[in-house]
């Protein structure tokens, strides 16, 4: 019965969907810039946070939010998702992440978004009001890495950043190329069940065998071929601007190299999937002599690598903070304390699901850190004005403050606590339905005699 | 009775001698069958003493002070494959129960540990999902430390596991198999739900006629004959043991229809389905799965990586309790067995669950789930001590585990686990110096002997 009386409470709110201004009357505001703001108001208006304040007062065709025992947040940013891309990670036709071809920068992630994906409803009723959507995530879930060339991709494409709701893609689309993701080379991994990924150095280290293919010196030769052949392709592409800002005689427009202009021009950042302190260590090398602005993805260990990355203001989207340690004789909360230990070495950085299956457990993740030594103020921020800084969109989201978008959730209390829930969600100022395929299956057989 | 004496004996053998008498004062008493309230539990020879606001402290017992904690019974995870030493699926045939679990328990997997880390301290241990009917299961206690037998469950009933849907149907469909490919891999019966259906039917066709030769049999024995005995079927013993009601059934589905087919079949042959394992469509036929007795064991929120997986709903878990079936949460992985607790959490948040209701998820409905509920489950005076301490509100992701007690015996201990690392970070560095010393006397084992790498 209680489920039922929530679920029909969420059919009434989409009915209100409409662009007349909002205002969200006298409850607490949590702007995460600056401290909380008890029992005021938020005025939204032409999609934007117009006000802020306990004295606005209600114009003429005014929604007017009861917000009394309510918290405004803005919504939450996940820096790692493949949203819109992939639906069913098990079945190739729903997945369109993973392309064939090592160098593809001019693939752009954006324009593969699906609108209609199941998953934008379902992670919204959550609150997550943006996310960063990649062409490939580089493994660890969902299509990446398993279908098609993803594999041995380098550079799969560029990432989107969109808001998780809107009628087609243009519409979503906050940054259309808020990251070009290159996957760094990596020391052939062991593979297994359980053991996936490449082993981590203090394994490679003395059991060189762990490369599984063959010995640790023919791995690293294979590695630094890797490395050799990407410096080559930024060469490449360094000297095709040149030659195209030079207007050289037989020029000739080409779509990869065009794709990296912003790259290497450090407009646009290169989000790096690294998994271990050394491969990090060799990212930030590499980005030093390309001289590109670089995000460091998912990284399991931050080591030695941590102190660089902070002297480098270099900032890191953390991955899955519930996930299991790398070895055998690893702490068994070694995941869970990375975001502390980021933390503690002054790196700044974001979270990220890598999973689309997961992307509504976003603020779970954040909590567990928290329960592994982060500072709750921190963990929130990594949520929401960390990444909007990271991609570079920090004036128009990640906060709530006047001028800035109306991308908010309005929750009956902590949203990384997971009692809590989303009570009205607004993106771009528009009130979205906190419905979805799950909540009408629920409401259908809930029915059922 | 032959086999209650030995059970006893096993149960006095592993009974834990060092077990000290404990009182854990002052926590936040999840009871999960008796409510929650401010108190203390004592725990002696390994059993729940006493429970209560206030309680009667032992002389000598050893004092946990649990003022701001929460202490719980011992999360039961009804579905893992952790300990198993990789012997996951038998996939050479699609009816497999001659295999068995126990064969294979490996007592020093990690994940045991970390399990434990999470306040585990029991689970059901199963084989794969690629046969329609699997092997044999048994739940086990994470007394980490204890060898193989040690570790499982006296006493319980043990378990078959059967699947339904795409798994049991992959092998029937090898890739580059299919119209016009040329399969690199034989066909395996069956490649569709029909098949699997048909394919528990003539597995129970034929138990039920085993059964009868050994009914006949014992008759015979019984009225003072002396009849040559039939010849005993190592794959059909456990479905008869099945049809005894000796051995529950734990069945891998995901779809209604599969649901309601494994019923049906159930019905017709005469034995009960004990739980329905993942269940992700149970809430569409929790109605059925009520009538026959079934419980269900399934996933908080996962959804959407397979076809079959992508009508799941997080309001799965409590639907199925509005309707009468018990329902507890599961793990099937390592991982995700490590926060059944905030998994339990979601049970509230999508479908209104109280504290107590989803607690019982992941704690007394699993121990329902697995016939155990007499000795584990809840904090009741008489069942085992096995008891999980956390630092704050334990359906949250904030929770940390503290102190994890089976059979009255810390198994886990932060405090401990934490100022333990120094020492083993020292002894591993050793057995690193040693390794490399000898990699530098003999070459060409593999090392990095003469690489410049960095760090």
């Amino acid at each position: 019965m209680k489920l039922l009386g929530i679920l029909a409470g969420c059919a009434i709110l989409a009915a209100a969907a409409s662009n007349d201004p909002v205002l969200i009357r006298n409850a607490d505001v949590y702007p995460v810039t600056g401290a909380p703001i008890k029992g005021t108001s938020v005025l939204i208006q032409d999609g934007k946070i117009a006000d802020i304040g306990a004295k606005i007062v209600a114009g003429k065709n005014v929604h007017v939010i009861e917000g009394k025992g309510l918290r405004v947040y803005p919504g939450m940013l996940d820096s790692g998702t493949e949203l819109g891309l992939a639906e069913i990670s098990a079945v190739r036709e729903t997945v369109d992440t993973g392309e064939l071809g090592e160098f593809m920068p001019q693939l752009r992630a954006l324009v593969a978004v699906n609108p209609e994906s199941e998953h934008f409803p379902v992670v919204r009723v959550n609150g997550i009001t943006s996310v960063m959507t990649f062409p490939s995530s580089g493994g660890g879930g969902g299509g990446g890495g398993r279908f098609g060339g993803g594999e041995r991709q380098m550079i799969s494409g560029q990432a989107a950043l969109i808001h998780t709701d809107g009628w087609t893609w243009e519409e979503m689309e906050i940054n259309r190329s808020a990251a070009m993701h290159l996957i760094f080379p990596a020391i052939a991994g062991r593979g297994g069940r359980g053991g996936g990924g490449p082993a981590p150095d203090s394994v490679l280290e003395i059991f060189g065998n762990a490369a599984g293919a063959g010995t640790y010196t023919a791995a690293r030769r294979a590695y630094e071929q890797q490395i050799a052949k990407l410096s080559e392709f930024f060469d490449d592409a360094r000297k095709y601007q040149k030659a195209r800002a030079a207007n050289e005689p037989g020029f000739r427009r080409d779509l990869k190299f065009e794709a990296m202009i912003p790259v290497l021009d450090r407009k646009v950042p290169v989000a790096v999937s690294a998994g271990r302190a050394s491969t990090i260590h060799d990212a930030i090398a590499f980005a030093e002599k390309q001289n590109i602005k670089i995000v460091i993805l998912q990284p399991r260990e931050l080591g030695k690598a941590a102190a660089e990355l902070k002297a480098k203001n270099i900032p890191v989207v953390l991955g899955r903070v519930l996930a299991l340690p790398e070895t055998e004789d690893s702490p068994y909360d070694e995941a869970f304390t990375l975001p502390a230990e980021a933390y503690k070495a002054g790196v700044k950085f974001a979270f990220g699901t890598f999973n689309n299956e997961f992307v509504r457990n976003l603020p779970y993740q954040a909590a567990t850190a928290v329960g592994f030594g982060l500072p709750y103020e921190e963990a929130l921020k990594a949520v929401t004005i960390n990444p909007a800084e990271i991609w570079g969109v920090s004036d128009k989201v990640g906060s709530v403050e006047k001028g800035k978008l109306a991308d908010l959730m309005v929750t009956d209390g902590d949203p990384l606590e997971i009692q809590t829930q989303v009570k009205y969600l607004y993106i771009k100022g528009k009130e979205v339905p906190l419905t979805n395929k799950q909540t009408r299956l629920a409401e259908k057989y809930m029915g059922r005699q | 009775m032959n086999r209650v004496k030995i059970l006893l004996a096993v149960c006095i053998a592993i009974a834990p001698l060092s077990a000290e008498t404990y009182v854990i004062k002052n926590a936040t008493v999840m009871t999960v069958s008796k409510g929650t309230f401010k108190g203390s539990v004592v725990v002696k020879d390994g059993k729940i003493a006493e429970v209560g606001q206030t309680v009667i402290e032992p002389a000598g017992a050893t004092v946990i002070d649990g003022t701001g904690q929460y202490l719980i019974p011992g999360i039961i995870d009804c579905h893992s494959h952790i300990a198993a030493d990789g012997g996951i699926n038998e996939g050479s045939v699609s009816v497999s129960s001659m295999v068995d679990i126990r064969d294979v328990l490996n007592p020093e997997d990690i994940a045991i540990y970390r399990a434990l880390a999470g306040g585990v301290t029991t689970a059901n241990i199963l084989h794969g999902s690629a046969n329609s009917i699997g092997g044999c299961t048994l739940p086990i206690k994470m007394r980490w430390g204890k060898d193989a037998q040690s570790m499982i469950f006296e006493g319980a009933t043990p378990g078959i596991k059967f699947a339904l849907g795409e798994n049991p149907k992959r092998a029937g469909n090898p890739v580059g198999g299919g119209r016009g490919g040329a399969a690199t891999v034989q066909a395996r019966y069956p490649a569709t739900r029909m098949g699997v259906e048909d394919t528990i039917r003539e597995a129970f066709n034929e138990a039920k006629a085993y059964k009868a030769e050994w009914d006949d049999y014992n008759a015979k024995v019984a009225r003072g004959e002396h009849p040559i005995p039939p010849r005993k079927d190592l794959k059909l013993e456990p479905l008869k043991e099945v049809l005894e009601g000796k051995r529950y059934v734990h069945s891998h589905c995901y779809r209604a229809d599969e649901i309601l087919m494994l019923l049906r079949i159930a019905d017709d042959y005469g034995f009960k389905v004990r739980t329905f394992q993942h269940v992700l469509e149970g809430y569409k036929v929790a109605k059925e799965i009520a009538a026959h007795g079934a419980g269900a064991s399934t996933f908080s929120d996962w959804w959407s990586f397979k076809v079959e997986a992508y009508d799941a709903i997080p309001y799965n878990a409590a639907i199925m309790t509005k309707k009468g079936v018990v329902v507890s949460l599961n793990s099937d992985d390592a991982e995700l067995m490590r926060h059944l607790n905030s998994e339990a959490g979601k049970a509230m948040k999508y479908g209104g669950m109280s504290e107590t209701e989803a607690l019982a998820m992941v704690t007394l409905n699993p121990a329902k789930q697995l016939g155990i509920e007499n000795r584990v489950g809840s904090i009741e005076v008489g069942k085992d001590a096995d008891l999980v301490l956390y630092d704050k509100f334990p359906l949250s992701d904030y929770a940390k585990v503290q102190k994890v007690l089976i059979d009255g015996t810390i198994y886990f201990d932060r405090d401990k686990e934490v100022s333990g690392r120094a020492l083993k970070q020292a002894e591993k560095q050793k057995l690193i110096d040693k390794e490399k010393q000898n990699q530098q006397r003999q070459p060409g084992r593999g090392g990095r002997a003469g690489q410049g790498g960095q760090q």
